[in-house]
């Protein structure tokens, strides 16, 4: 089986009317990660109370943000590092959204140690939701864009 | 500086535990784990988990650049490097040592002295630690002329090579000139390093290990010794402290020569000095130095009541050693067993899989380590360590006889384990009887099988 669009509304729809925060599925190798509210991180029962001058980690950024539209593609991260959009500061950004782009389309640079990787669309499509921000840490596997494949 | 926030760059238990101890410090800990553990118990327990990469070790967890990137990202004071992995590749703390990031362990420099087997020979020798008769062999007429020397059998090791890795066993004269060739060729294809040594082989001795905390100025202490010689292939199964059978004045000198060889090092937070106790001959020998905190650390934090990652964290904060030698103090006998997804049926073969049902024992005198709860997931990739069952009483019959109880409470399901083995084991005179040496855990397997054959037979 395959989730719809209907399907996916359905389910957020239970989720809303839960007493739950976060819910997570996994139907047919297809993950859906729902969360309510903003962007509440999940997080564990509070650690003990460390002393008032630590601050916070900051809060995980939520793995996966639900798409705007369904059918999207994602274009994952290939490696953890921190994620630029742009070539340079103050370049203009390889991508934006509305941006049409084919499969080898560079749509942002992960730098690790210094080394900047290329990271390529995969996909060719158009540009609808970019999820991670301008220089900021991301993850393995992290949703960096979602696009609509197509011509 | 105060560490405030540390990233563990290790998974199963031993992240746990410095999980444990940093939630106990109130340091935060953000894990740096691999696609394959982002459901583990200390993924859920971190106050954050950083996804690293996949599965593959080579493509997370021994990622140094990935791993110090992450620390950047965070914002993390330290870095953890647990056991195995990068915690003894000098890489990794060199690169912490670059980014100002601090490394909790030896200096670079310290990782590469211990690390090169035949420089640490060379070190022991000048800190005045007896080393077994050997040394280096530059071509195959040096290697004869040492060998008649020493006399057979002997052991050709890798200069790369430690921890049971890269040896190999002559036990006639002319055959050294061709094992010598093929151990030169699989030493460059397994560690990078085609240099080799030869050592005496001792044919019955006990592994005995000191642990030590060193403040990297020059300032060691130690916190007893360890055995370790119920082995099976170099892994250890079981160990226990102290070591039984051994006089007041024979533990003192083995204590006494692990504070050199560390001293002259000015090592700097938790190493354990390996050494190899010839029983025919009644000497004891350097055999290596671990630059890490170790799987078995728990037996010494039972008789001394210190907790061994508390002070690696202190001493990376640059507030030095807390304990003078007078402070520490063993009381009693502790005993760990080494729970492993592994099958003694099968020859010990891995048994990665979902553990359906995880009981572990608790109660007084009785601690375990372990990653490993209803549900969860032995990914084929790692180690097969499930949990360390660790033991403390009064005495040593006292401390067998709470194993065999903890043991007998202990129950995993949906995967093979070496538990019963185990129960075998703990219940054989020999051990009961104290100072095994390394061949009793082959010799105590091969009396099963013999037993096991002739029940077949009727």
């Amino acid at each position: 089986m395959t989730l719809t669009a209907k399907d996916v509304a359905e389910i957020m729809r239970l989720l809303e009317q839960s007493s739950f925060d976060n819910l997570s599925l996994e139907i047919d190798g297809v993950k859906l990660n729902l969360q309510r509210g903003s962007a509440a991180p999940v997080r564990q029962p509070a650690a003990p109370a460390s002393s008032l001058e630590t601050q916070p980690v900051e809060p995980a950024p939520p793995r996966v943000k639900p798409p705007s539209e369904p059918g999207l593609a994602e274009v994952a991260s290939p490696l953890l590092g921190i994620f630029y959009r742009a070539p340079k500061p103050g370049e203009p950004p390889f991508v934006e959204v509305g941006s049409r782009i084919e499969e080898d389309t560079v749509i942002g640079i992960i730098e690790v140690m210094k080394l900047m990787n290329s990271v390529r669309a995969g996909v060719k499509g158009e540009v609808v939701e970019i999820l991670a921000e301008n220089a900021a840490l991301v993850e393995y596997d992290q949703i960096l864009m979602r696009l609509r494949p197509g011509a | 500086m105060a560490i405030r926030r540390i990233l563990i760059a290790n998974r199963g238990e031993i992240a746990l535990r410095v999980i444990r101890t940093c939630k106990a410090l109130s340091i935060e800990t953000v894990l740096a784990a691999s696609e394959a553990d982002l459901d583990s118990l200390p993924a859920r327990l971190a106050d954050r988990t950083l996804c690293i990469g996949p599965a593959r070790p080579a493509d997370s967890y021994l990622r140094a650049d990935t791993i110090v990137q992450a620390a950047l990202g965070v914002k993390a004071d330290a870095i953890h490097p647990g056991y195995g992995f990068l915690s003894e590749r000098p890489v990794l703390a060199k690169l912490c040592e670059q980014e100002s990031v601090i490394f909790i362990g030896p200096t670079a420099a310290q990782i590469e002295a211990v690390g090169d087997k035949l420089r640490a020979r060379a070190e022991a020798e000048s800190s005045g630690v007896p080393t077994v008769p050997g040394g280096a062999v530059e071509t195959a007429r040096d290697a004869m002329v040492l060998a008649r020397e020493i006399g057979a059998p002997l052991l050709i090791k890798a200069v790369g090579g430690g921890g049971g890795r890269g040896m190999k066993r002559v036990d006639r004269l002319k055959d050294l000139p061709s094992a010598l060739e093929l151990a030169g060729a699989e030493a460059g294809a397994a560690f990078g390093d085609a240099r080799v040594y030869i050592e005496r082989f001792v044919g019955r001795g006990r592994h005995v290990e000191v642990q030590i905390l060193g403040d990297g100025n020059g300032r060691v202490v130690h916190l007893g010794e360890r055995d370790c010689s119920v082995q099976r292939r170099y892994q250890k199964l079981i160990e226990e402290t102290p070591a039984s059978g051994l006089s007041a004045e024979f533990r003192a000198r083995v204590h006494a020569a692990a504070l050199q060889f560390a001293e002259r090092l000015s090592y700097r937070s938790a190493g354990t000095v390996e050494f190899l106790i010839d029983l025919e001959r009644d000497a004891f020998y350097f055999l290596e130095m671990n630059a890490r905190i170790q799987v078995e650390h728990p037996v010494t934090e039972a008789v001394t009541g210190i907790d061994l990652v508390a002070e690696q964290i202190a001493i990376a904060d640059g507030r030095g050693l807390r304990l003078k030698q007078e402070d520490v103090r063993q009381t009693g006998c502790a005993i760990e067993c080494r729970i492993n997804a592994e099958d003694p049926a099968r020859d010990f073969q891995p048994s990665p899989g979902t553990v359906r049902a995880a009981v572990w024992p608790s109660g007084e005198g009785v601690r375990v380590d372990t990653h490993v709860v209803s549900g969860s997931r032995i990914p084929p990739y790692y180690d097969s360590l499930l949990a360390k069952i660790i033991v403390h009483a009064a005495d040593r019959p006292a401390a067998l006889e709470r194993m065999r109880q903890a043991l007998a409470a202990t129950r995993v399901e949906g995967v093979a384990t070496n538990l019963a083995f185990h129960a075998d084991v703990l219940t054989d005179p020999e051990l009961n009887a104290g100072g095994v040496d390394t061949s009793y855990l082959p010799r105590f397997l091969e009396r099963r099988r013999a037993v096991g054959e002739v029940r077949a037979h009727g």
